[in-house]
């Protein structure tokens, strides 16, 4: 085991107060996805990982104490990358001594920048870039140490989503190129089934679901072989039958409803669409 | 007409010198303050502004009270290192640093708080020390505070008058600063004296204070953010 956590933290969390109270082993060069609601500890149990905040417990790294009753080594000593989700890159330097700033390598902060795309860039101030860019410089800072492990807080929550997909291309390049373990909290499903190995779902400061993310973000059940959860928005009456309009994710559906049906929901409802005997097909977008 | 600069001199050899030895102690504390959860920072706040509301009389009668002879602290200097504090230069070196704190302390304060803090984080999580991230990143990402509060600092001790009245009193070369020589120009009528004096104050006080205004806009503009 690379990582073992065992942690517990008293939070005021939005429903009052709760404590995260975690226990979890991490295998070497795992790529894990912490998902779940605002509130339920995701952030916090990153920060402790790395030194950022202070919980009872223990926390053994590669046969290393980083937290146990007695001592707590300091984030400077733990070696790790960070990535969070504002890029947080230091202001007064330009790309490339935004990466020189954690390790004088110049060989490495090239290599990485000729990874992401990111050379011609070298010399502008971080203000002057786009959030996509911004967030793969703070990419490339992160792993200036060549850390064991990465830990990244919604990294591409800020960006619009072909930015997205650039990104999780570069973090996947690089998290295999330099065979981190990476820790990454996220809310975006296809994002975490592209990247990750194992997914946790925390809820009030607890592991409630623990697998691949396959098992974990499928959301068909038994019999059922397509599935969607989305919101009701509206229920329109048209004649006799009644039309639903859901929104899942970015798009906007209509699903027919009869008589009861439609009394039985009511508008702003979570819904979840299946259906059985049914064969969704599949076209190319042009 | 001749001029005789040197309460001009003795102004900025003090406001220099003042601005100097706040720099190096009210870094610390803005940096403390910044950073704290502790329950005594309003406490510690309300002592650090003190002398903005406190009337220059009764500040100046303070320290002149806690370093002249009859204290025990004007007593232990004049004991064993044998320096009067009152009615010299030291004297009032020592009060303007006491009268112009606040005006070093906030604005570096106040720069420190609106650096995002996940920046000063990734410089620990790189492995950098407190000291380090303070000295290359939070301090050079709060240039305008800083410029702010060197020369605020340093122009608010060359406009100080009743707490150097109270301490120093009025000695030629010693004590006599401008404000304090255009006082006493006004007092005995030498009107065309004190407008001179006056003048060049409000002109000096004028390109310092635009200085601040440019180097502001400069700034912003080189780092991307105008």
């Amino acid at each position: 085991m690379m990582i073992d956590v065992n942690i517990i933290k008293r939070l005021q969390g939005s429903a009052g107060e709760m404590d995260l109270n975690i226990d979890l082993c991490i295998k070497e060069h795992e790529f894990v996805a912490i998902t779940g609601e605002s509130g339920s500890g995701k952030t916090t149990l990153l920060r402790i990982l790395a030194g950022l905040e202070k919980s009872e417990g223990k926390i053994e790294v590669l046969g290393k104490s980083w937290l146990d009753e007695k001592n707590i080594l300091a984030t400077q000593k733990r070696g790790i990358g960070f990535v969070f989700q504002d890029y947080a890159l230091f202001e007064n330097m330009n790309v490339l001594d935004n990466l020189l700033y954690v390790q004088k390598d110049k060989e490495l902060a090239y290599h990485l920048l000729e990874l992401t795309g990111l050379r011609k860039l070298e010399k502008r101030m971080p203000n002057t870039l786009s959030g996509g860019q911004k967030q793969r410089v703070s990419l490339c800072r992160a792993f200036m140490k060549r850390p064991k492990l990465l830990l990244m807080d919604e990294p591409l929550s800020a960006l619009d989503p072909s930015m997205r997909t650039k990104l999780q291309h570069d973090i996947l390049l690089l998290h295999k190129e330099f065979s981190t373990t990476t820790i990454m909290v996220s809310h975006d499903p296809s994002e975490i089934y592209r990247l990750a190995s194992r997914v946790l779902v925390l809820k009030q400061g607890q592991i409630i679901q623990d697998g691949s993310p396959k098992e974990v973000l499928l959301k068909t059940q038994g019999s059922q072989k397509f599935s969607l959860t989305g919101e009701l928005l509206d229920i329109i009456k048209v004649d006799v039958i009644h039309i639903g309009v859901v929104s899942i994710g970015q798009q906007i559906v209509e699903i027919v409803m009869d008589e009861t049906e439609a009394e039985a929901f009511s508008i702003g409802e979570k819904v979840q669409v299946s259906t059985k005997a049914f064969s969704p097909s599949l076209s190319r977008l042009v | 007409m001749s001029i005789d600069l040197e309460p001009f001199l003795l102004s900025f050899k003090l406001a220099g010198m003042t601005t100097f030895i706040l720099f190096i102690v009210a870094l610390p504390v803005g940096w403390w303050l910044s950073r704290t959860k502790c329950r005594c920072k309003p406490f510690v706040e309300a002592v650090v502004s003190l002398p903005i509301v406190l009337p220059p009389s009764v500040l100046g009668f303070y320290i002149l009270y806690a370093l002249s002879y009859n204290s025990p602290i004007g007593a232990f200097f004049q004991e064993i290192f044998g320096v009067k504090l009152v009615f010299n230069f030291t004297g009032l070196v020592i009060a303007s640093c006491f009268y112009s704190f606040p005006f070093m302390v906030q604005p570096l304060q106040g720069g420190f708080e609106s650096l995002n803090k996940n920046m000063l984080e990734a410089s620990f999580i790189a492995g950098k020390s407190t000291v380090q991230t303070l000295f290359y990143v939070a301090l050079p990402n709060i240039k305008p505070a800083l410029i702010t509060a060197l020369i605020i600092t340093f122009a608010h001790t060359v406009g100080e008058f009743g707490v150097v009245l109270m301490v120093g009193g009025s000695i030629p070369g010693e004590t006599k600063v401008a404000s304090v020589a255009i006082y006493e120009m006004v007092e005995i009528m030498d009107y065309s004296q004190a407008h001179i004096y006056s003048a060049i104050m409000l002109g000096l006080s004028f390109a310092v204070l635009l200085g601040v205004y440019l180097f502001n806009l400069r700034h912003k503009k080189r780092i991307g953010l105008a």
